[in-house]
């Protein structure tokens, strides 16, 4: 036998990219999936700047009331909220959005605070009780899918029915009356405290009440990988359950759970502004978008910009995440497009 | 109506009858801020003849929600006490015209003023000939003892207040199942006179005599509360038919004939209805569109400046003798500490109160309890920075400065508040000040249908508390002795008015004093009232904001508006034809 030697013409092929980077360069090729991510991105960017906005340039504290406060625009000193002078002079409307980043760019409520402070300011709680609530759904989500669906048994039996009795109650039903319950006494369990007003309070609520939803379709996909040839012949070669959760059902369920997540944030965002605008989530002096649309309520046919400007964030961050949310799943997930969903 | 004259309305005369006598002479006053209105009283506080020629039609109100049970003798409502005006009748009744002469008790059932014996102890009045409920039954004295009776049967809200210096009501008050005066209430059917005897002489009985509480129903009316069923009154409309959920419609009495034009005139429209459930907001867009005549809500904030500029003419803007004000629990940290509760009426800016409340058109800064022009009231103000008579500014140093001596600093205080537009964001003000001086503050809002008993109920543990007080009736004593002495203090209860828990013995004193001073001299007793707000001040159980005004919006079919400062707007003299 002759000695085997290379062709040099001839290079060894290359090694294929990971599932991760070729999820990661189709979800880079997706346009609206990246400007939608550029879009949050900028958002989470000037919500963080809020303290930097407030001190630096707008000189307000957005959590103090200044009802006899004043400002200037146009080079003369105005009241922030200013009484009616004309008919019979009655009622004192707040100061309408100036554009000027130092003076009250998008107005005042009507406790004198500035708006766009406060929207900054209220953006930060917004994204953060979103975003932490839907890791943390997501992560009992997948504790729970994932035991559930590869026990079986009747382990499978009491979590199922645990997670469809709270799938039973309305969503926003159920989230509001724990929030009275929690607002009012706060949370204890064991070691861990939550004093009533918290943001750790909405937090809880949301992930809580949206466990099923998440959880529910993890446990059919364990169900199914359960029976995949490559799982039963690791069972049957003897590897330990946790051999087997972690080198094969885990990471054939994180993407699915990944794709959860700017989902549930967006929808998780949405629940606690309708939650602090029903005055059951974020507690004042706290501010969130949800909290500020309940402030402009009151001030719908005079200063509408109180109430459309944290709407139309909540209504943009949210189809953002949702587009994002769309691309991390045809990264993530290709087949589950042809099926029609994640879910 | 100039502060003075308020004054000889009530200070005049030594007894209460001479200060009733006295009052009719007093000037007239529309009461309204808008010169648009048509006030159809004369100068001298006398109502004008009726105009037959506006006579008819159906005029249309909005509320918000219903007001609870029908029953005169149990509401405590202003939105059906301005109903029951044209609905029943007492033995006495305040005057139904505009302006100050509204403040004047008139006979109504009585033929006359009561005959008072017995060192003020004793009342006799003679009955009306010839009227009729709305069921066609003839009033008789029995109907007037049996009302009487009924007042401790179905547990009148004002049954421990108001009548329970008449005699034998100690007893109806513990047992008031079967309550019967045979000492206390006597009517004689042969001579037409009803008497009553009073354990003490009580110069403001005939004022209590003059509101709904005190109406007359017919003998073997229900002994419990009538609720949604209407009972058969005396005055020139009855109730058709009430659903809480729906509308209240009124219709005119068929047994009516007017005996008094003052106590209880005919009314103009034909029908009166009452619709419940749209928003403040659709409410003053329905008047706006001539779809209602008048909206019994006070307009949202942001529609303010919008009726006051486009609707000006239909704008009707009227002074009450009432008080906005906070609360701050005396029996419970950290305003069991004087220092701290001083703290607070130092810090609170009332200017900023004036503004969220509409704007100093709507209200005027207050420090005292009696409100100005009230009797009693005196212009003194202990919390004002720099000092002075009126209200000018916050001290906020000064109230730092106490916050950090009581020791205080730091704690815990629930503010509690109705969840309605102007309510709340006076609390997140107060909030926001509370925080500022070095509190834990949290904002509690509650349904305005329970926040004021709850506030009341000392299991609540309510520590501070933003509330409003307008007066039964024109007497210094409605305000300081209601809200103020001992006796209303009742630990546990959802009726405990003295909200604050303030109860100083020394000061409790002086207003059984001033009481005592009103059987024979009011001016002494008023200013002995006005000594009594100075004491109680001092102590600062309370921080009185704002004595606010009342904004009433009309259609513009509607005319011939009046104010009656005891009821307010006078619903069954509008004309919508």
């Amino acid at each position: 036998m002759g000695e085997v030697t290379a062709r040099p013409d001839v290079r060894p092929a290359a090694r294929p990219a990971g599932p991760w980077r070729t999820a990661m360069g189709q979800l880079a090729r997706n346009r609206p999936a990246m400007a939608a991510a550029g879009f949050f991105a900028l958002i989470v960017a000037a919500c963080l700047c809020a303290p930097l906005y407030a001190n630096g340039i707008a000189h307000t504290d957005p959590f103090r009331s200044a009802v006899s406060g004043t400002t200037v625009v146009g080079g003369r000193t105005v009241p922030v909220l200013t009484p009616s002078t004309t008919g019979l002079g009655l009622g004192v409307t707040p100061i309408g959005p100036t554009w000027d980043p130092a003076h009250y760019f998008l107005g005042a409520d009507n406790q004198g605070r500035d708006v766009m402070a406060r929207l900054l300011y209220g953006g930060r709680n917004s994204l953060f009780i979103g975003l932490i609530s839907a890791v943390l759904c997501c992560l009992a989500a997948a504790v729970l899918g994932i035991v559930a669906g590869y026990a079986g048994g009747w382990l499978d039996a009491v979590i199922s029915r645990v997670l469809d009795v709270v799938w039973a109650f309305p969503v926003y039903l159920l989230a509001i009356c724990l929030s009275v319950v929690l607002l009012t006494n706060g949370l204890r369990l064991g070691p861990l405290t939550v004093r009533p007003g918290s943001l750790w309070v909405p937090i809880a609520i949301i992930a809580a009440v949206y466990v099923p939803y998440v959880a529910r379709p993890l446990r059919g996909q364990v169900i199914a990988l359960r029976n995949r040839e490559y799982i039963l012949a690791a069972i049957g070669s003897g590897a330990p359950v946790t051999r087997v959760m972690h080198r094969e059902v885990v990471p054939n369920v994180l993407p699915t759970v990944l794709v959860f997540v700017p989902l549930m944030t967006a929808l998780n965002m949405l629940t606690e502004s309708a939650l602090s605008f029903l005055s059951v989530g974020v507690q004042a002096p706290d501010a969130s978008w949800g909290t500020i649309i309940n402030d402009g309520l009151g001030l719908l046919y005079t200063r509408p910009a109180v109430t459309i400007a944290p709407g139309l964030l909540i209504a943009l961050t949210a189809a953002a995440l949702n587009v994002l949310g769309d691309g991390v799943r045809d990264a993530l997930d290709p087949g589950a497009r042809l099926r029609g969903g994640v879910v | 109506m100039p502060r003075s004259a308020t004054r000889t309305v009530l200070v005049t005369g030594t007894a209460a009858l001479a200060l009733l006598a006295t009052a009719c002479s007093s000037s007239g006053d529309g009461g309204t801020a808008n010169s648009t209105s048509t006030a159809s009283t004369s100068t001298s506080g006398a109502p004008a003849a009726f105009q037959s020629a506006h006579k008819g039609g159906t005029l249309h109100l909005v509320a918000k929600s219903a007001a609870g049970s029908l029953d005169p003798q149990v509401n405590y409502t202003l939105q059906y006490w301005q109903l029951y005006q044209g609905m029943y009748d007492g033995l006495l009744a305040f005057k139904k015209v505009g302006g100050q002469a509204s403040f004047t008790v008139v006979p109504d059932l009585a033929e006359s003023m009561p005959k008072v014996t017995n060192d003020g102890k004793t009342y006799t009045f003679t009955l009306r000939k010839g009227i009729k409920f709305s069921n066609g039954k003839a009033l008789t004295t029995d109907d007037v003892v049996a009302s009487f009776e009924r007042v401790f049967t179905v547990s009148s809200p004002t049954a421990g207040s108001f009548y329970n210096g008449i005699v034998g009501a100690d007893a109806c008050l513990k047992k008031p199942a079967g309550c019967t005066l045979p000492k206390g209430v006597v009517g004689d059917a042969a001579a037409g006179t009803v008497t009553i005897n009073l354990t003490a002489a009580d110069p403001e009985f005939p004022y209590k005599l003059a509101v709904p509480h005190a109406s007359i129903v017919p003998k073997g009316s229900t002994a419990k509360d009538a609720g949604t069923t209407p009972l058969p009154g005396t005055g020139a409309y009855k109730a058709a038919s009430y659903d809480p959920n729906k509308a209240l419609k009124l219709v005119r009495n068929p047994y009516f004939k007017e005996w008094s034009r003052e106590a209880q005139p005919q009314g103009y429209p034909d029908e009166i209805d009452e619709t419940f459930g749209l928003t403040v907001e659709a409410e003053v867009t329905a008047v706006e569109n001539g779809q209602a005549d008048w909206v019994f809500d006070a307009p949202p904030a942001d529609r303010l400046n919008e009726i006051g500029t486009k609707y000006a003419s239909q704008v009707h803007v009227s002074p009450l003798t009432a008080m906005w004000y906070l609360t701050l629990n005396v029996n419970q940290a950290p305003f069991n500490n004087l220092k701290a509760r001083q703290a607070i009426n130092w810090a609170v800016d009332r200017s900023a109160a004036v503004r969220l409340y509409g704007g100093t058109n709507l209200a005027q800064p207050v420090c005292t309890v009696l409100p100005p022009g009230f009797p009693g009231h005196t212009d003194t103000c202990d919390y004002t920075k720099g000092g002075g008579a009126t209200w000018k500014a916050p001290d906020l140093a000064k109230a730092k400065a106490l916050v950090k001596a009581s020791g205080t600093a730091g704690q815990e205080v629930g503010i509690v508040v109705q969840d309605d537009e102007v309510n709340k964001s006076t609390g997140e003000y107060l909030q926001s000040l509370l925080t500022q001086l070095g509190y834990k503050a949290t904002l509690k809002p509650l349904s305005a249908n329970i926040q004021f008993t709850y506030i009341q109920n000392t299991k609540n543990k309510v520590q501070l508390a933003l509330t409003s007080w307008y007066q039964d009736y024109p007497a210094a004593s409605d305000f300081l002795n209601v809200l103020l002495s001992c006796g209303s203090f009742h630990a546990g209860s959802d009726s405990s008015i003295n909200i604050a828990g303030f109860c100083d013995k020394t000061v409790d004193a002086q207003m059984q004093d001033a009481l005592t001073t009103e059987r024979t001299d009011m001016t002494a007793a008023n200013t002995k009232w006005g000594a009594v707000d100075q004491a109680v001040m001092a102590k600062s159980p309370l921080v009185p904001l704002f004595t606010p005004k009342l904004v009433d919006f009309t259609s513009t079919r509607v005319g011939n508006y009046q104010f009656s400062k005891q009821f307010y707007m006078i619903v069954d003299q509008l004309w919508v034809k």
